[in-house]
């Protein structure tokens, strides 16, 4: 006899019949009944209309019947609030009942008919519960408060059952302390900073003793809750380390995740030399490998988990790559994530077995799968240096089977390849060539046409190649526009006499015939460029560009700092942050690891300090000076070396648009155009006229800017502006950096704070400047000798000078810094106050004062207000001397005073002032006037910064 | 926590859904099976999936998905764990874990979730504890419930709850007492074209059937534990007597559970029982290729290697095969392309071999994938590790129960690529 009977009354009439038999009087009928009752509404249908029926049931001494009942109840009541009531009583009874099974089968009932009115009637039985004697009834009654407070928070919180819940973390019985956790943990998280696990050291202590002896879910609740604390001190760390670490053999392997987490956050804390230390790494690879022999799902999670530990600690699976070798019959979810971990750890030691794999995997038949391994070989190439040729043969070897999407992705990675070893594999162009026209994939045809714009000097028919796109441009992708336009500018400058009509014929097409703004803007650039100055569109469009690096790929670190506190949870399945997509995340708290506590040791043993982050070569290279720029403007728009679209086009984009200013200003500054102009000659104006605003900003006395001197004077107490961050950590990848400008002893100086805010330890730190206004440049080395220890700070001063190359910024002050450190390079950028340029030999004489006053015309002069300044004539010159804004008169007119003062800029401009200060009134009147004009904004600013500070 | 959990067959019908808090419109459904349609295969559907609201994680076990559906940050394995033992507990009282079972049992079904699950938290997923509160359905069983309206559910406290080893129940008796382990190891293992091991390692389980009376203390002592250092235990295994003198000391619970699995990776421990000398090829022109495979012993350790099976999945343009088997037979599934050779007892004097032609459609360019071969097999009487238990010493109680050791080897995920 089976319950499938109770299926077939799906004829006409069955809520009738089943009426009559709820109102049956003999006990079997009855249960059947209800027994029919609940099988419908398993299956989803309506039943509730037999709502008073079935209550009248409930009322029995048959534990079945009266379980039923409950489930019937559960479903229904909020449908029929009114009737619900009728229960009540039924309820508020039998948590009196003797038998304890039957008090916790009401408290835990009566918590899930989520019907506000019943919820009032449920606080006082829910209330004995609670310290019911029995602990199987408090762990019920624990839970029934998370259900009530989900139904009515405040309820809850007025009540004072969130304080009764507090205590049962105390309790004796760790089945009771586990669903309290459990229960408590639930409720903090629509109270994100209610602090409700107030954890202090005794409360963890009985956290750790329920630990041993509650279920396994228990102890997935207790572990992750550990994971909130952070302990006072290492000894702490280790005491709870060694306590958690017997799970990491539990059957249950959400318990081994959560007991992963808690090792992985706390060890952070464990100075690197502790024997401990050592131990723990290698108890944590045997449960991680475990877990990938669990049923595929299991398997998936933990392998996305895995992904982020062998980030954060690449040591401790450094050995196991052949547990992440895929199987043919894997799901395709579990294949894609173990090719990811396979990558990461690749390393010289394994990298044979590795392209072995990935060899074998191109050959299968999942299209995705295909396409990552090829990939992935890719990546291998550029992780590991030593295997960049295997990989490339490897590769040529895949094109040769002429599968379409293989040979596709294939050559999307070659050229990742070749922007990371440029001039050394070259020779394989030819055999790319030869697919040209098995490609119908936008990103592979893009790829193929970034080759042939690079190497077209090799490539003896790179025009035809070329041409061959060019004929249906209409009808590509933009990312296949953008990058054949770009290609046939590279391939004109080139070989400039063979391609003038394609050129011309792709500008004409990118600007006139297409709608797309970015083809058109790309267009114009490129067309200004050529016509104005081929020379410097050579040294743009062709600039040797910035290597790539492996690290592309990898999760940022303060990321990851994050996702390795949530290990175990959704945010590390999908590694984004918590905020980023849990509902309404009201303020959820970024977790961060903690630090480590024997920071006053700041040397790591070197396995960590390389294991950290990048396991080879310091990637991207500071390219030279020239380069910088674009890298400068690159900024935003590199995309990960192996997806998106290439991207040398881009920053060729926005090179061009920076340095047709730069450009434009030479020549106003009367540098020759320099170069051949024959070459710009085929060119006339663009169509559209962006001309006027390249001219605009450079006005008339601006060559004086370019003048260089130096300055040499006395200690001065010049101003210098609070240090204010200029690096976020955020953007730093860790690192974080505060800085001010200072000129002591006549020197100008750069004072800044380095703090390594990352997880491993930082070195290699160099700086460079981008060009700007007045040519500053560091004078020597960033001196940071010692490498800089997680959570350390280290103050640098770097002395500058002003002999570096010019280029008007704007603001003028504004400088672009590009700092480079082992992990990657980062650009800031910062407004230096223009007082510390003012040299110590600024003070003019009377006579060269006046005639020079007179001598420059009255357009260049600039009148400004300083507000709120309370200071006297004499105490304002002083001050401004400090800066070396030198008086060189004062003149008393009607109770105004009139200071005459001058100043010299490092670079020789003079800026004479005349400043007005009446008694009585705190705003003083500037008036500046100088050669060029534009500097007089910034010595505004200067005088407002100095005389209020 | 777990919100609510829907059973959806492999054709994507809705056929039963449990809320354990409010209720959850079953068209968030909708997701899983755009997903699912997506994906194809049944198996390649990804486990946890976003919406815009819910979080939906699914397994997929015995041709059903058990979806559930969370609305806050819970640990996923937590959920993917909890609907395993679902599933486990499934076949426990019902025999198997299928729609028709599920179907024909919903009223037990019910209640089992209803116990397992509190608002989201697990309540009791031992199955000793569940069969206490809830029994399991028998024929006897349900007879005699007709005949005097006996009931399913006990009126009794799970009483093992609330003890200090929740996982056994209370006032246990039989009049036999025996105690049986079953070593169990697969072997997993990828070997390549030529016949060397990629990759091997071995997944070991005890499974163990326990039927003493009262409360025995167990120890069972292996000759060579050294052999373990990858291991996960039964919550019954007291973990500190392992650290420190390498025996199993625990209270078992009732009746059959799985007392530990591990792990042996390390390659060298790792024997290969049968070598597969193997050649498939199709032919460049024509639309046919060859097929030829023998198998042989190779590090049996003196055992016979039985129930030997091979899993050849062709390519799709694969039309037909022609092959001749020395022993044993073969089906070539025309649906899935899979050639499926049972073989049976491996005999080195004879060596089976499978040898023919395989047809291909007409105008279907040359398969670009080689097809793996799976081998299937067992050998009774060995674990492959070598792991051997020494004894097993019972405290606690006063009588002499019966014990028993046994030893199998499977092939687990064992491939071999071509």
């Amino acid at each position: 006899m089976t319950d499938s009977k109770y299926f077939t009354t799906t004829k006409k009439g069955e809520i009738f019949e089943l009426k009559a038999e709820l109102n049956s009087d003999k006990k079997e009928k009855k249960k059947e009944a209800v027994k029919k009752v609940i099988a419908s509404m398993t299956v989803g249908k309506d039943v509730s209309a037999l709502f008073p029926d079935v209550v009248n049931c409930m009322q029995t001494d048959n534990l079945e019947l009266k379980k039923l009942v409950y489930l019937y109840l559960m479903n229904y009541a909020k449908s029929q609030p009114d009737m619900a009531i009728m229960a009540v009583n039924t309820f508020v009874k039998d948590c009196e009942d003797p038998n304890p099974l039957i008090r916790a089968l009401a408290v835990r009932t009566m918590g899930c008919i989520r019907v506000d009115k019943i919820t009032e009637y449920l606080c006082e039985p829910l209330r004995k519960c609670l310290k019911d004697e029995d602990p199987y009834v408090r762990k019920t009654a624990a839970v029934c408060v998370a259900k009530l407070h989900d139904i009515n928070a405040q309820l809850v919180e007025d009540q004072g059952f969130l304080d009764t819940l507090k205590d049962l973390i105390s309790d004796s019985n760790p089945m009771v302390v586990a669903n309290a956790v459990a229960a408590l943990s639930e409720i903090a998280e629509s109270h994100p900073n209610s602090n409700l696990l107030d954890l202090n050291p005794q409360t963890i202590n009985k956290l750790l003793t329920a630990l041993n002896e509650c279920t396994e879910w228990g102890q997935i609740f207790i572990l992750d809750c550990l994971a909130n604390y952070t302990p006072r001190d290492d000894r702490e760390s280790q005491s709870i380390c060694e306590r958690v670490t017997p799970r990491l053999s539990h059957a249950n392997s959400a318990v081994v995740l959560s007991a992963v987490k808690v090792l992985m956050k706390f060890m952070e804390m464990l100075p690197k030399d502790l024997d401990y230390y050592g131990t723990l790494l290698k108890k944590l690879a045997p449960p991680l490998v475990t877990l990938l022999s669990a049923e595929p799902e299991l398997q998936y999670v933990a392998l996305r988990n895995i992904n982020l530990i062998v980030q954060r600690r690449p040591e401790i699976l450094k050995h196991e790559m052949k547990v992440f070798f895929v199987k043919y019959n894997d799901p395709i979810y579990v294949k894609l994530e173990k090719l990811d971990i396979m990558i990461r750890l690749a390393s010289q030691a394994n990298i044979a077995q590795v392209l072995a794999e990935l060899k074998e995997y191109a050959t299968e038949v999942d299209v995705d799968f295909v396409r990552k391994a090829v990939r992935a070989i890719g990546r291998c190439a550029i992780k590991v240096e030593q295997s960049a040729e295997r990989c490339v043969s490897t590769l040529l070897d895949l094109i040769q089977t002429k599968v379409n999407y293989v040979v596709q992705e294939a050559i999307v990675v070659i050229k990742d390849i070749f922007r990371k070893y440029p001039n050394k594999y070259e020779s394989v162009i030819a055999t790319l060539c030869e697919n040209l026209d098995s490609l119908d994939e936008p990103e592979a045809r893009a790829a193929m046409i970034w080759i042939v714009g690079e190497y077209a000097e090799r490539i003896d028919n790179a025009d035809e190649l070329l041409e061959s796109f060019l004929e249906g441009f209409h009808d590509e992708s933009t990312q296949v526009q953008l990058q054949l336009l770009t290609a046939i500018v590279k391939l004109f400058l080139k070989k400039p006499t063979e391609t003038q009509e394609l050129v011309q014929q792709v500008l004409s097409l990118a600007t006139q015939d297409s709608d797309n703004p970015d083809l058109r803007d790309r267009g114009y650039i490129y067309w200004r460029l050529l016509s104005t100055d081929p020379v410097a569109a050579k040294e743009v469009v062709l600039a040797e560009k910035p290597l790539i690096s492996e690290e592309t790929d990898l999760i940022e670190p303060t990321l990851l700092e994050e996702l390795i506190c949530h290990i175990g949870t959704l945010a590390s399945v999908y590694h984004k942050p918590p905020s980023a997509f849990v509902e309404g995340s009201r303020g959820v708290q970024h977790k961060r690891l903690p630090g480590s506590a024997g920071s006053g040791e700041s040397v790591e043993s070197p396995d960590t300090g390389s294991a950290a982050g990048v396991s080879d070569a310091p990637p991207a290279v500071i390219p030279s000076q020239g380069d910088l720029l674009g890298d400068l403007l690159n900024l935003d728009l590199t995309p990960p070396a192996t997806t998106g679209p290439p991207p040398p086009a881009t920053s060729g984009m926005q090179l061009g648009a920076m340095d047709l200013l730069g450009g434009g200003l030479d020549s106003l500054l009367g540098g020759d155009l320099g170069g051949s102009s024959a070459m710009g000659a085929g060119f006339g104006a663009p169509p559209a006229a962006p001309a006027a605003s390249f001219s605009a900003p450079v006005s008339g006395g601006l060559d004086d800017l370019f003048d260089l001197g130096g300055g040499v004077g006395m200690p001065m107490g010049a101003y210098s502006p609070p240090k204010t961050v200029w690096l976020p950590a955020m953007k730093g990848k860790g690192l974080e950096i505060s800085g001010t400008f200072a000129r002591r002893a006549g020197v100008i100086q750069m004072e800044m704070t380095l703090t390594n805010k990352a997880m491993s330890v930082m070195t290699d730190f160099a700086i460079q400047f981008n060009r700007n206004s007045f040519g500053l440049a560091p004078a020597g080395p960033l001196q940071v000798l010692t490498p800089l220890s997680p959570n350390q700070s280290i103050e640098v001063t770097l002395p500058l000078n002003t002999v570096g190359p010019v280029m008007k910024m704007d603001p003028l002050n504004n400088l672009q810094v590009a700092v480079k450190n082992n992990i990657d390079v980062f650009y800031f950028s910062c407004q230096y106050p223009i007082s510390m340029l003012f040299v110590e030999d600024g003070k003019m004489e009377r006579q060269v004062f006046l005639a020079t006053w007179k001598d420059i015309s009255n357009d260049n002069e600039a009148q400004f207000q300083i507000k709120d300044c309370h200071l006297s004539s004499d105490a304002v010159s002083n001050k401004l001397q400090g800066s070396n804004i030198f008086t060189i008169a004062k003149r008393t007119v009607d109770g105004q005073d009139m200071l005459y003062q001058s100043t010299k800029l490092s670079n020789g401009i003079w800026v004479l002032a005349e400043l007005r200060v009446q008694t009585g009134n705190p705003t003083f009147t500037v008036c500046l006037k100088c050669r060029a004009p534009e500097v007089s904004q910034c010595v505004f600013q200067s005088y407002d910064a100095v005389l209020k500070n | 926590m777990i919100n609510s959990l829907f059973l959806i067959s492999h054709s994507g019908d809705i056929f039963l859904e449990k809320h354990w808090k409010s209720v959850i419109s079953r068209s968030v459904c909708d997701y899983f099976l755009e997903a699912k349609e997506k994906a194809g295969d049944p198996e390649n559907v990804a486990p946890v999936l976003q919406t815009p609201h819910h979080y939906l994680i699914s397994i997929y076990r015995g041709k059903l998905f058990f979806l559930s559906v969370t609305q806050t940050e819970v640990p996923p394995l937590f959920v993917i764990e909890f609907l395993h033992r679902v599933a486990d507990t499934f076949q426990d009282y019902f025999g198997d874990c299928s729609e028709v079972l599920i179907k024909e049992n919903t009223v037990t079904v019910y209640e089992l979730l209803e116990e397992m699950l509190d608002n989201g938290f697990p309540l009791a997923t031992e199955s000793n504890v569940l069969k206490e509160m809830i029994r399991p359905p028998t024929i006897l069983r349900s007879v005699v419930n007709t005949l005097t309206g006996g009931s399913n559910v006990g009126g009794t406290l799970p009483t093992g709850q609330l003890s200090n080893v929740p996982w056994r129940r209370a006032g246990v008796k039989y009049t036999n007492n025996e105690a049986y382990f079953d070593v169990i190891e697969e072997i997993d293992a990828i070997l390549d074209k030529s016949g060397t091991t990629v990759f091997a390692e071995i997944q070991g389980v005890i499974e163990a059937c326990v039927k003493l009376t009262g409360m025995p203390d167990l120890t069972l002592s292996f000759m060579n534990p050294r052999l373990l250092d990858d291991v996960s235990f039964h919550p019954c295994v007291r973990f500190k007597r392992w650290e420190s003198e390498h025996v199993l000391s625990f209270i078992p619970p009732d009746g059959n559970f799985r007392l530990m699995s591990y792990h042996v990776s390390s390659q060298n421990l790792v024997a290969i029982p049968v070598y597969v000398k193997q050649n498939i090829s199709f032919l460049e022109t024509g639309s046919c290729g060859r097929l030829d495979i023998t198998i042989g012993p190779k590090q049996t350790m003196g055992k016979t290697v039985e129930s030997l099976m091979v899993t050849i999945p062709m390519p799709k343009s694969v039309l037909s095969v022609n092959l001749t088997a020395t022993q044993g037979t073969y089906t070539f599934d025309l649906t899935t392309k899979v050639v499926l050779w049972d073989v049976g007892k491996l005999n080195p004097q004879k060596l089976p071999n499978l040898r023919g032609s395989i047809s291909i459609q007409t105008g279907a360019p040359k398969p670009e994938e080689n097809p793996s071969i799976n081998i299937d097999m067992k050998l009774q009487q060995l674990a492959i590790s070598g792991l051997k238990v020494s004894r097993l010493d019972m405290y606690g109680e006063k009588y002499k129960p019966f014990k028993g050791v046994k030893y199998v080897t499977k092939a687990g995920k064992f491939q071999v690529r071509t």
